[in-house]
C-alpha cells in the first residue's frame, strides 16, 4: 500500500456524489462535493440536519463509499466512486482516526486498554502500545484515569480517551462527528481546542462536523453544507 | 491483548452462569456414556472374573444370564470325565425380590460350587470368602446389607460374611454369592403346605398303579421327602462352568461337549458377546441416541448463547472494524469465547460428574476414552456454535458504530 506523503493534502475529494436508495426512494445526499483539507489544518463542517455532513464525513472516512467522485487521502488515491483502490480497512487502521458524538469506548476495556487496542490492531507490540497509550492519556489530561473502565469516567473524560484512541496511530487525518454534542460548553470548547492542538502539533488534518458555533474561532476554516453541497467557506481570519 | 478474556472478566457472573448451564448439559452427555459403560461392566462382572473357560448350559439356550437355563446338577460329573477338562463346577444364577425394612430388596443370587469355589476370586472390600457349606453369603454393598447381618431367606437364615462393591447384575441388582446348595434352597423354597399337598398327590398317584397297591412301603416313600426318592432328579443348576486343562484345546473340548444332545457350550468370549449383543444392546443404542440428541441440543444452545453474546458486542465489533481490526481478531474474539465457554463447561461437567455420579443408583463408569471423546466433542461444538456468531460479526458494517 502507498503511504501518504507529507506536504500534501490530508483530504482531496473531487466531485463526490452519494445516492441512497433507488427509483422512487432515491435520495441524493451529496451533489458533487469538492473538499480539500490540508495537513495541520483543522476544519469545521457546519450545516443543518440532512445537509450531508455525516455522509461526507463517512465517505472520506472510507466507511461509506460515494456513488461517484474520487477521494485521495495524504496523496494516496483510495476511492474512485464506490471502487476501493486500496484495502480500505488497512488504510483506516494506519492513517485515519475517528471521534464520534458518543465516545464509543469498549465497555470491558479500561481507558488505557481502549487506546492500547487501537495500537495493537495496527501490529504495535503490547509493551510499546501500552507506553504510547499512557503517553497519549497524559497528553490529553486523563493519565490518572488510565486504569478505569469507561463507566467510571465522566463524559468529558470518555471523550478525551476516545480522542487519545483516535490519535494512537498518529493518523494523517482525524475525523470527528459532533464530538462535543454530549458535553457542556466549557468541556466542548476544551475538546475543540484539543483538536486544534493535535492538528498543529502533530500535523494531522482534522475535519469536524459540528453544530456548536460557540467554538468556531478554534478552527482554521469553516465550511457550510446545505442540501448536499458545500455552499460557503470562511477562514479563521475572516470569521474573527 | 486478549479481548475475549477481558470481556469475560467484565461479564464474569453472566458468563459463569452460562458455563454452569453448558457444564450441566455436558455432564449429562458424559453421564450417558458412563451409564453405558457401567451397564457393560455390570453385565460382564461375573463372566470376566469367575474363571470359566466354557459355560455348559441347557441345549439351545443362551443361558444362564441372557435367558433361563436348567441343567442337571450331576452334569458336572459327566464333564469332569471329558478329556481336556481340568475342573467342572455347578453354577446357579437367579434373581429374587424380598422385603427388608419395608422396602423391596432385589438380590441377584449366584450359587458357587462348594467346596471348589469359595468365592476367592471375588474382590472383597470387607470380611472374608465363604468358609462353610451353608448359611453364609457374600453381598454387594449396593444391597445395603451389613457385615455380620443375618438375612432370613426361605426357611433359613444366612449371615453376611463378606462385602463387595460394584458387583451388580445387568439389571442393576446387587449380587449375593451363596453355595450352590443354598442358592437352590433359596430358589426352590416351597411353603410347608405346598410340600404336604405335593406329597399327598404323589401318594395318590402311586396308589393308582399296581406297584403302589402291592407295596405299602412304596406308598410311604412316595409320601416322604423328595430327597429320599431316587426316582426324582435332584434340583437343577443354571450352568456348569468348565476350566480347560493347561495345554488342552478349548475349542476341541467345546466341540466334544457340544456333541451331547442335552447341552450347549459357550466360551467365555461367546458369553460376553451374548451379554453385550443381547442384553445391553438396546440400552446401548438408546443411550447412544440420547447422547447424540444431547450433543445436538448442546450445540444449538451454545450457538444461541454465542450468538447472543455476539449481538451484545455488535457495536464494539463495528468500532473495531472502523478502527481497521482484521477479521481474524474479530473471529478470534468470538471463537475464543466459545472455546473458553466450552472448556469451562467441560471442567464443570468433569468435576460435578465426579461428585454426583457415585450417588447414582446404578454404576456410571467414566473412562478416559469417554473424557477424551467428550473433549473433542466440546471443541467441535464450540467451533460449530461460534460460526453463527462469527457469521453475524463479519456482516456488521463499521458505520454501525454511528447508529
Amino acid at each position: 500500500m502507498n503511504a501518504p506523503t507529507s506536504g500534501v493534502a490530508a483530504i482531496e475529494a473531487v466531485a463526490l456524489t452519494k445516492v441512497y436508495g433507488h427509483c422512487n426512494t432515491e435520495v441524493t445526499a451529496l451533489r458533487g462535493v469538492d473538499l480539500h483539507v490540508a495537513r495541520g489544518e483543522v476544519v469545521a463542517l457546519l450545516g443543518p440536519s440532512g445537509a450531508g455532513k455525516s455522509t461526507l464525513l463517512t465517505a472520506v472516512g472510507l466507511i461509506n463509499p460515494p456513488t461517484s467522485g474520487r477521494i485521495a487521502i495524504g496523496g494516496v488515491p483510495v476511492l474512485d466512486g464506490p471502487h476501493a483502490l486500496v484495502d480500505l480497512r488497512a488504510f483506516r487502521r494506519q492513517h485515519l482516526g475517528f471521534v464520534f458524538q458518543k465516545a464509543n469506548l469498549i465497555p470491558f476495556l479500561t481507558a488505557l486498554q481502549n487506546v492500547q487496542v487501537a495500537l495493537e490492531i495496527n501490529d504495535v507490540p503490547a509493551a510499546a502500545a501500552r507506553a504510547r497509550a499512557l503517553e497519549l492519556l497524559d497528553y490529553l489530561g486523563v493519565g490518572p484515569r488510565a486504569g478505569n473502565l469507561p463507566d467510571a469516567l465522566s463524559g468529558g473524560e470518555q471523550q478525551r480517551v476516545a480522542i487519545a484512541r483516535a490519535l494512537a496511530n498518529r493518523p494523517g487525518l482525524l475525523l470527528a462527528d459532533e464530538p462535543t454534542a454530549a458535553l457542556d460548553g466549557p468541556r466542548g470548547r476544551q475538546v475543540m481546542e484539543l483538536f486544534r492542538k493535535v492538528a498543529h502539533e502533530q500535523g494531522a488534518g482534522v475535519l469536524v462536523v459540528t453544530h456548536d458555533h460557540r467554538a468556531l474561532d478554534v478552527f482554521d476554516r469553516s465550511l457550510a453544507m446545505e442540501d448536499g453541497l458545500i455552499v460557503a467557506g470562511t477562514s479563521a481570519s475572516a470569521s474573527a | 491483548m486478549n479481548l475475549a478474556v477481558h470481556d469475560i472478566r467484565h461479564n464474569f457472573g453472566r458468563f459463569a452462569l452460562t458455563a454452569a448451564g453448558i457444564g450441566l448439559l455436558l455432564m449429562t452427555v458424559l453421564g450417558m456414556s458412563g451409564i453405558y459403560r457401567g451397564l457393560i461392566a455390570d453385565a460382564l462382572v461375573i463372566v470376566d472374573h469367575i474363571g470359566a473357560d466354557l459355560w455348559v448350559v441347557q441345549r439351545d439356550t443362551r443361558g444362564p444370564f441372557a435367558e433361563v437355563s436348567r441343567v442337571p446338577a450331576n452334569l458336572e460329573d459327566r464333564l469332569r470325565a471329558v478329556p481336556g477338562v481340568a475342573s467342572a463346577r455347578n453354577f446357579v444364577s437367579h434373581t429374587i425380590q424380598r422385603e427388608r425394612r419395608g422396602e423391596a430388596l432385589r438380590i441377584a443370587v449366584q450359587g458357587l460350587a462348594w467346596p471348589e469355589d469359595k468365592g476367592e476370586w471375588i474382590r472383597l472390600v470387607a470380611g472374608r470368602s465363604l468358609a462353610q457349606a451353608h448359611f453364609e453369603l457374600i453381598a454387594d454393598r449396593s444391597l445395603g446389607l451389613a457385615l455380620g447381618e443375618v438375612v432370613p431367606l426361605g426357611h433359613d437364615r444366612y449371615t453376611v460374611v463378606g462385602l463387595t462393591t460394584g458387583m451388580v447384575s445387568s439389571g442393576g441388582d446387587g449380587l449375593a454369592f451363596f453355595t450352590v446348595r443354598d442358592a437352590q434352597a433359596v430358589q426352590f423354597n416351597v411353603p410347608g403346605e405346598a410340600i404336604r399337598l405335593e406329597r399327598a398327590a404323589r401318594r395318590a398317584r402311586t396308589e393308582t398303579i399296581d406297584l403302589g397297591r402291592v407295596s405299602p412301603e412304596l406308598l410311604n416313600r412316595a409320601a416322604g421327602a423328595s430327597a429320599n426318592l431316587p426316582a426324582l432328579a435332584p434340583p437343577v443348576v443354571s450352568a456348569v462352568l468348565v476350566r480347560v486343562a493347561p495345554g488342552a484345546d478349548a475349542t476341541a473340548v467345546a466341540a466334544t461337549i457340544s456333541g451331547w444332545p442335552d447341552v450347549s457350550v459357550h466360551s467365555a468370549e461367546d458369553q460376553r458377546a451374548l451379554l453385550l449383543r443381547g442384553m445391553v444392546d438396546k440400552a446401548r443404542r438408546q443411550l447412544g441416541l440420547f447422547r447424540v440428541l444431547l450433543i445436538v441440543i448442546s450445540t444449538i444452545i451454545m450457538a444461541l448463547i454465542i450468538y447472543t453474546l455476539t449481538l451484545d458486542k455488535v457495536h464494539d465489533i463495528a468500532l473495531l472494524k472502523l478502527m481497521g481490526a482484521r477479521n481474524g481478531m474479530i473471529v478470534g474474539l468470538i471463537m475464543q469465547q466459545a472455546l473458553i465457554l466450552g472448556g469451562l463447561g467441560y471442567l464443570i461437567a468433569y468435576f460435578l460428574g465426579g461428585w454426583l455420579f457415585p450417588l447414582f443408583p446404578r454404576r456410571v463408569l467414566v473412562a478416559p476414552p469417554d473424557l477424551l471423546s467428550l473433549a473433542a466433542i466440546v471443541v467441535g461444538i464450540s467451533v460449530l456454535s461460534s460460526l453463527l456468531g462469527i457469521w453475524k460479526a463479519l456482516r456488521v458494517e463499521p458505520n454501525k458504530v454511528l447508529s
